[in-house]
């Protein structure tokens, strides 16, 4: 699905990645776990094509293309999809709406053809359900007033109705009572697909017990420093990263 | 067509006024009607003479422009431009005959052409607005017939203001200045001494007007020039809305504006007056474009009575504008809605005046700037709550929005309450369209553009609500077209 070669990125001439090599296969779930400030959100906001990151060496092949060439909005219609750390507000643009012009806009780019409005309508109403999203969240303004578990509940919403092969999810378990979680990770459970892979970027084991990852990655300063099966994840919940470091260094 | 012709046969056929004017030599009468630029008393007696009008309203204009004399361009508005010559301006040309127009689309601005493309604007339509001299403009004559004829039955009045003074001079002379006087501001003087023509409405008790009246399909609305005159008024319990203007820019040699809008509302009357002003904004450097310098206030002088003002405003390269109300009458509401855009060097200072005078009068401002490019604009808005004003309520709302960085906004609220009861609520919020957001909408596969538009529409959307089904979709697609290439 993607591969990650020797992937370096500065912020403001900072380097804040420093050689990344990740490759994920179709149907993969994969958590990225790490101590605050060790590169973790920049990695998927690169994935997903946000301004201000400067790739200075590397490459990253999603689908055998390029993926450092997109747009943002063409990486969308290639099916990644970044589940927002924190979701921005849109006063006044529709939920629906909004969705439905990323949703035709990927259709059209695919050669299909664009939902009409009731044909759209059915399909949001079938997979707000599977987040218990309430309706009336349908109507409402992007993420306009939405508590904090709202918006990432919403979050997952999109991209069960944008049907990604990437899903990208940055955090979505920080700030989510136990039950948000519950239902949040129902979600992404019902999604797994053969040829949808998941990337969960996470400081805590705890979202790791309800989407049970393939493989765990430890991201520290920059570098994947250990990769492991589900289990590496509840060995950094009990002993944190400095002996990851440690281990490294050795 | 055949039955709209039998139609308009009554009043002579457009062809027929068309071979009559060529027969007539009508051309050459016009050169001879266009006075050459000045203005002085002569001038005023003049365009009062072409114009057959009767002696009271000559009185009337004279009176204006002596005072109009006496008066100094105001200069308090956020605006800068070059020093105006007023003596450089000509203040009388008949409408142009159909022969100066454009012979065909193809001798139009193609710019022009591929605005009215965007928006969707029928071809017969595109020529009417581009002021083509062809079969489209005897359609829309036809329109208009039918049109009055349906009013007529109601008693609904709707027609040019020079009609008016014509046909019920006691009408316009009981009400005409009563909401503006001559005398009320630099502009609004110019035009009382000048005005050529412009819309007289009338809606008699208790009538509830059974269409929306449009400018648009006012065909003498065409030419009515720069100064342009408007009266409304509805009488107990009627109702009307009327629509200013239209989506698509409109073909104007004239750079100064100087209009005058009143209207009335007696008791239990409402009137809804929705604005889409899309003038020539000049180009990228800020050459050319309209002026604009508008002075609109109505009156609610019954008890109960509303008007409600909503207006979209991209075009001009100076707007001078703040349409009021005068809240007169206990219980009566005063609304004014408003999205202005200003782009490339486009400045517009403008917003309402709400004042309250009678008891329990309620008012609602919600004002919503949108300014990219160089363009600079300002909210200015007063609230005044008078001494017997009891229980006076107003809400306000002002938002600004800028695209890019060298693009600003202003706001200028002045609120002055005489009376202790009154209650004042004032909201006001300043956004940048965020990257966060425009990386929101292009993560969900929204292209840049797209999700500019996708945003300012959001952002204007409490307005857009408010203007007829027809105009709200015809905004959203205005705006989109007026913020291409603002991005980037």
């Amino acid at each position: 699905m993607i591969k990650i070669e020797n992937l370096h990125v500065s912020v403001g001439g900072k380097e804040i990645l420093k050689g990344i090599n990740l490759e994920i296969g179709a149907g993969e779930v994969h958590a990225i776990m790490g101590p605050n400030g060790s590169g973790k959100s920049t990695l998927s906001n690169v994935i997903a094509g946000r301004d201000g990151y400067e790739v200075t060496k590397g490459s990253v092949t999603y689908k055998g293309k390029d993926l450092l060439e997109m747009r943002p909005e063409e990486r969308a219609w290639e099916g990644v999809f970044l589940a927002f750390q924190y979701p921005v507000e849109i006063p006044g643009v529709n939920n629906t709406y909004l969705l439905k012009a990323g949703v035709n806009a990927r259709r059209k780019h695919q050669g299909e053809q664009e939902l009409d409005a009731m044909e759209f309508m059915q399909l949001v109403k079938e997979k707000a359900k599977l987040v218990e999203l309430d309706q009336s969240f349908l109507s409402r303004g992007v993420n306009e007033g939405f508590s904090g578990g709202e918006k990432k509940r919403n979050e997952i919403f999109q991209m069960a109705v944008l049907e990604p092969s990437l899903a990208l999810l940055d955090e979505t378990d920080s700030g989510l009572d136990i039950d948000a979680l519950r239902i949040v990770a129902k979600g992404v459970n019902t999604l797994r697909a053969p040829d949808r892979s998941v990337v969960m970027v996470t400081h805590y084991q705890r979202l790791l017990d309800y989407i049970k990852p393939d493989v765990v990655h430890v991201l520290v300063d920059g570098q994947i420093l250990k990769s492991g099966d589900a289990s590496l994840a509840l060995e950094l919940e009990e002993r944190g990263y400095d002996w990851v470091r440690e281990e490294a260094a050795a | 067509m055949s039955d709209v012709k039998k139609q308009s046969k009554s009043e002579s056929t457009p062809e027929e006024m068309a071979s009559r004017e060529y027969e007539a030599g009508f051309v050459s009468d016009i050169e001879a009607d266009t006075l050459p630029p000045g203005l002085n008393e002569d001038v005023v007696r003049h365009i009062s003479a072409m114009k057959e009008e009767p002696e009271w309203l000559l009185n009337w204009r004279l009176e204006a422009f002596r005072h109009w004399q006496t008066m100094t361009e105001p200069h308090w508005a956020h605006v800068s431009y070059p020093p105006i010559d007023y003596q450089a301006v000509s203040y009388y040309s008949a409408p142009k005959s159909m022969k100066d127009g454009p012979k065909s689309l193809d001798e139009v601005d193609p710019k022009l052409l591929e605005t009215y493309a965007k928006l969707g604007i029928p071809l017969r339509e595109q020529e009417f607005l581009a002021g083509v001299a062809v079969d489209a403009v005897f359609d829309s004559v036809s329109v208009a017939t039918t049109f009055k004829g349906k009013l007529k039955d109601v008693g609904v009045i709707f027609c040019p203001i020079s009609e008016a003074v014509r046909d019920y001079p006691e009408l316009v002379q009981k009400y005409l200045g009563t909401v503006v006087p001559a005398g009320d501001n630099f502009y609004a003087a110019l035009n009382s001494a000048v005005f050529t023509d412009g819309s007289f409405v009338y809606i008699p008790k208790g009538v509830r007007c059974p269409m929306e009246l449009s400018t648009y399909f006012r065909i003498n609305a065409m030419n009515t020039g720069q100064f342009e005159r408007t009266l409304i008024i509805a009488e107990e319990r009627s109702y009307v809305s009327y629509l200013e203007g239209c989506t698509a820019p409109q073909r104007d040699e004239n750079q100064l504006h100087a209009a005058v809008v009143e209207l009335v509302a007696m008791d239990d009357a409402q009137i809804k007056y929705s604005t889409v002003q899309n003038w020539y904004p000049g180009d990228e450097n800020g050459l050319g474009g309209i002026y604009n310098f508008v002075t609109k206030r109505a009156e609610c002088r019954g008890h109960r009575a509303k008007v409600s003002w909503t207006q979209v405003e991209t075009g001009s390269a100076i707007t001078w504008k703040y349409p009021s109300c005068v809240l007169r009458g206990d219980h009566s509401v005063g609304e004014f809605y408003s999205v202005a855009l200003t782009k490339m060097c486009q400045q517009a200072d403008t917003g309402t005046k709400m004042i309250h005078i009678g008891k329990n009068t309620r008012s609602t401002i919600v004002s919503k700037g949108i300014s990219a490019g160089r363009g600079n604009q300002s909210y200015r808005g007063l609230v005044r709550i008078g001494k017997d004003a009891e229980n006076a309520r107003n809400y306000t709302q002002c938002d600004s929005l800028l695209i890019g960085d060298k693009s600003g906004a202003h706001t200028f609220p002045y609120v002055e309450v005489k009376n202790a009861t009154a209650t004042m609520e004032h909201e006001a919020t300043t956004s940048k369209i965020g990257e966060d957001q425009l990386f929101y909408c292009q993560s969900r596969g929204i292209s840049e553009e797209d999700a500019v538009n996708m945003i300012v529409n959001g952002f204007c959307k409490d307005v857009f609500n408010e203007l007829p089904m027809e105009f709200a979709v015809e905004a959203n697609r205005l705006m989109e077209v007026s913020l291409e290439g603002a991005v980037g």
